[in-house]
């Protein structure tokens, strides 16, 4: 691809010698040159095995595979177990986790549906990204046949393979893609930039302006006055409870229950309106409510550290007031629920199985659990890899006991 | 104009304030200051619907509540696709491999042993600006503008990291990498990393926010904020792009033909008004009036901003005020004299390669509406006579 750009450089040999009022030109007096022969002589060379630790990448001619294969079918059982709690069992999407696969010959139309199928130029992007970044939350835990057999079980959810095929490292470059001719290189500069170039018109432009669009009509924007004053009156109320035990006061930032959505890249193609309910409502310990519960009243230090480990968590499951199911069952109450058993979420067959056989959440079987989810209950959707400190265990056990049911 | 005038005195000024009373906090009470708690309300905000997680995705700076260039460290946006990678810079190492004459492995203590240089340039989303593809969707510069920031980096030039491994004859591209759970990845042409590529640790003279890419990230002046790599853990060398998920599935630019831009690395010069905005009415009666907002290019500096007061029929230059540093954000003034009538607000940015900022019209005329990224169009705001703003277009 031709690059075009203006370099910090060039900039500045361009410049007048008399600089524009205001102007002040970024580059260093003199620019900085190697202190010796080419060469500072610092850091140290990389071990093979150090690199080969790192250089995880693929590229589209295939260098970077690892040696390995996998099939369709053995895609499909790996898939479901890994993947499809997110984006379904055939790649169609479960909320609004990314959609794998269909689309095809949608490109054109007012909502495009882009998929690996329908969109994605090179297989090689998805073994490299299904290596290096899946499962959501447990990166990198997949070997590379897995990996091969959920590449292959997308390309036949995206009718590109047959049920029957095999795809290795040696035929990886048989498979093309169907939307492999689908871009172009950036031609802003002959199509854009000159005619936005030049002259414009400063006077009498346009006889008449009428609106055509309005937000407020939309009203899906976050944030109201109403939040705002509820933030200061918060934060406020957080400094004055901090002056009163500055030892352990949380700051001000937690105190604040503020909506927090995200914005993604492709927010255009999915412009819903109105759909603003708190799915992503923060957790709060609630250690006055569980005093009730336990028999000895949980310590509130442990319960603010369980709160922190249950970052970890927190991508598929959620506690507190308007918890929901998401691609984790909400946890409200879980400490003495007997395992698979919360209303309305699709567990796994070994885990509904487990809670018909008896098995109860409490402090023990949870610290197994949570230790290593697989190796407790094999065949959990569960994708977490495990805590690694008693710590942790200890401590998102004390939170998970302060949220009620 | 005519001056207010006081019918009784004031008790703000009449009565002793306890401020002026009482003994406030010693300087061993805030090790590491923020805002007064009357700030409360200029913070990072995000939008829920917008994704299926907060992980993955993103909040907006309140540009509607801030002055100047200079984007305070806690209030520059986030976007992540796997969170804030939280790095111990004591077990973080930058290691550079490829085509290169040695692979090298970096600790923080070597790299601070490299000379460094400072800068200051924006970092902008290539989505900034998406969801008003579709029309006018957000009621509110941070939410419409907000995916973007400005500081102060300090870094070594890419180019000296490059040089002690030695790039290869045939090394045309580099691969940076990031060290977050979603291992981010984008290839960039080697000539752009030898020209002003930085490997910045410090943003605004202290360390990089934890989500700014703590300990280390990339900085890629002009070019889409995805690049600059965040807890930038290594460089390979290559000799083709590796056409990765955010160059492929993301970040490309589908227009209407079913084609897809690829490598749209630039970001096209924009500007819009913060005040007044629909996060920040007009509080006043008629009289003089303060209008502001920012503008940038990824080309170059920008020399000149119009300002329009009726829709685009007429427009006046605006007043540039401050540093004008190439590929930064630039602070414009507009001030006038309030009718209290209506307004339909708008700026247009000019920048240093003579390039016109677009209204989103001409944009759609020329790629549809599919390409979600890289929408610089004109921005409009309506006013109301109670000095109200809104998110508008206009014909």
């Amino acid at each position: 691809a031709r690059v075009s750009f203006v370099s910090v450089a060039n900039a500045q040999e361009s410049e007048a010698p008399e600089p524009v009022a205001g102007t002040v030109a970024q580059a260093d007096a003199e620019p900085l040159a190697p202190a010796r022969d080419g060469s500072y002589g610092l850091g140290r060379e990389a071990l093979p095995e150090e690199i080969a630790a790192w250089d995880i990448d693929i590229r589209p001619d295939g260098q970077g595979l690892p040696v390995g294969s996998g099939d369709v079918w053995t895609g499909e059982e790996v898939f479901v177990a890994q993947c499809a709690s997110c984006h379904g069992d055939f790649g169609e999407a479960v909320g609004r986790w990314p959609q794998l696969a269909g689309g095809q010959g949608t490109l054109e139309r007012k909502d495009p549906v882009k998929t690996i199928g329908s969109y994605w130029p090179y297989l090689s992007t998805v073994w490299d990204y299904v290596h290096r970044a899946m499962p959501f939350g447990d990166a990198q835990s997949l070997t590379p046949d897995e990996v091969y057999a959920i590449t292959a079980y997308l390309l036949y959810l995206n009718n590109v393979v047959e049920d029957d095929f095999e795809l290795s490292n040696e035929s990886f470059a048989k498979v093309e893609m169907p939307n492999a001719d689908g871009f172009k290189p950036d031609d802003r500069p002959e199509t854009e930039l000159t005619a936005f170039s030049g002259e414009v018109c400063m006077e009498g432009c346009k006889d008449d302006v009428e609106i055509t669009m309005r937000a407020a009509v939309l009203d899906v924007t976050p944030g109201s006055d109403e939040d705002d004053a509820e933030v200061v009156e918060t934060a406020v109320e957080a400094e004055e409870q901090a002056e009163a035990q500055p030892a352990d006061a949380e700051p001000a930032e937690e105190a604040v229950a503020g909506d927090q959505p995200t914005a993604p890249e492709d927010a255009a193609a999915e412009n819903e309106a109105g759909d603003a309910s708190a799915e992503g409502a923060d957790a709060e310990a609630a250690p006055a409510e569980a005093a009730e519960e336990a028999s000895a009243a949980p310590d509130p230090e442990l319960v603010a550290a369980g709160e922190r480990v249950f970052k970890k968590c927190s991508a598929c499951h959620q506690v507190g007031d308007n918890a929901k199911n998401r691609s984790g069952p909400q946890l409200n109450g879980i400490v003495g629920r007997t395992a698979g058993a919360v209303e309305g979420f699709r567990y796994s067959g070994a885990m509904e199985e487990a809670g018909a056989n008896g098995l109860v959440w409490d402090h023990e079987s949870l610290a197994g659990f949570l230790a290593d989810p697989r190796a407790y209950l094999k065949g959990t959707k569960m994708s977490f890899a495990g805590l690694r400190s008693d710590e942790d265990i200890t401590a998102i056990t004390a939170f998970l006991e302060a949220q009620a049911e | 104009g005519s001056r207010a005038v006081a019918q009784t005195a004031d008790p703000a000024i009449t009565e002793l304030q306890p401020w002026m009373q009482y003994l406030g906090d010693g300087v061993d009470a805030r090790p590491y200051g923020t805002p007064s708690q009357y700030e409360a309300h200029v913070i990072r905000r995000n939008v829920d619907w917008l994704t299926a997680d907060p992980v993955s995705s993103v909040n907006f700076t309140p540009l509607h509540e801030l002055d100047g260039i200079i984007t305070p460290n806690g209030l520059c946006f986030e976007r992540h696709h796997a969170g804030i990678a939280e790095v111990d810079p004591a077990a973080h190492r930058l290691m550079i491999n490829g085509l290169v004459d040695k692979p090298l492995v970096f600790t923080m203590q070597d790299l601070m042993r490299f000379p460094r240089e400072n800068r200051v340039y924006f970092l902008e989303c290539a989505a900034n600006s998406g969801m008003e593809w579709a029309g006018a969707q957000l009621n509110g510069c941070q939410y419409t503008h907000g995916m973007i920031h400005n500081v102060m980096y300090t870094g070594i030039p890419l180019r000296l990291l490059l040089d002690e491994a030695g790039v290869k004859t045939n090394g045309k591209w580099i691969m940076p990498e990031g060290a977050d759970a979603s291992a981010m990845t984008r290839s960039i042409p080697i000539e752009k990393a030898m020209d002003d590529c930085l490997v910045a640790f410090k943003m605004n003279g202290e360390a990089l926010r934890p989500e700014q890419g703590y300990p280390v990230r990339l900085v890629v002046p002009g070019w889409e904020g995805n690049m600059w790599i965040k807890w930038l853990r290594r460089i390979e060398v290559g000799d083709q792009p590796w056409h990765h998920r955010e160059e492929t599935s993301k970040y490309t630019d589908l227009l209407d033909n079913g084609i897809a831009r690829r490598f749209t690395w630039e970001m096209d010069a924009k500007s819009v008004i913060t005040n007044p905005s629909p996060q920040t009415p007009i509080l006043h009666s008629k009289g003089p009036t303060v209008l502001t907002g920012v503008a940038w290019s990824g080309r170059g500096t920008i020399p000149r901003v119009d300002v329009t007061l009726d829709g685009g029929k007429n427009w006046q230059e605006a007043r540039m005020s401050g540093p004008s540093f190439d590929k930064s954000m630039h602070r414009f003034y507009f001030e006038f004299d309030w009718d209290g009538e209506p307004l339909l607000l708008q700026s247009r940015a000019h920048d240093s390669t003579g390039y016109v900022q677009p209204t989103k019209n001409d944009l759609r005329a020329i790629r549809g509406e599919n390409s979600i990224y890289h929408n610089n169009g004109i921005q409009t705001w309506h006013v109301n006579e109670r000095g109200e703003a809104e998110n508008v277009e206009v014909s």
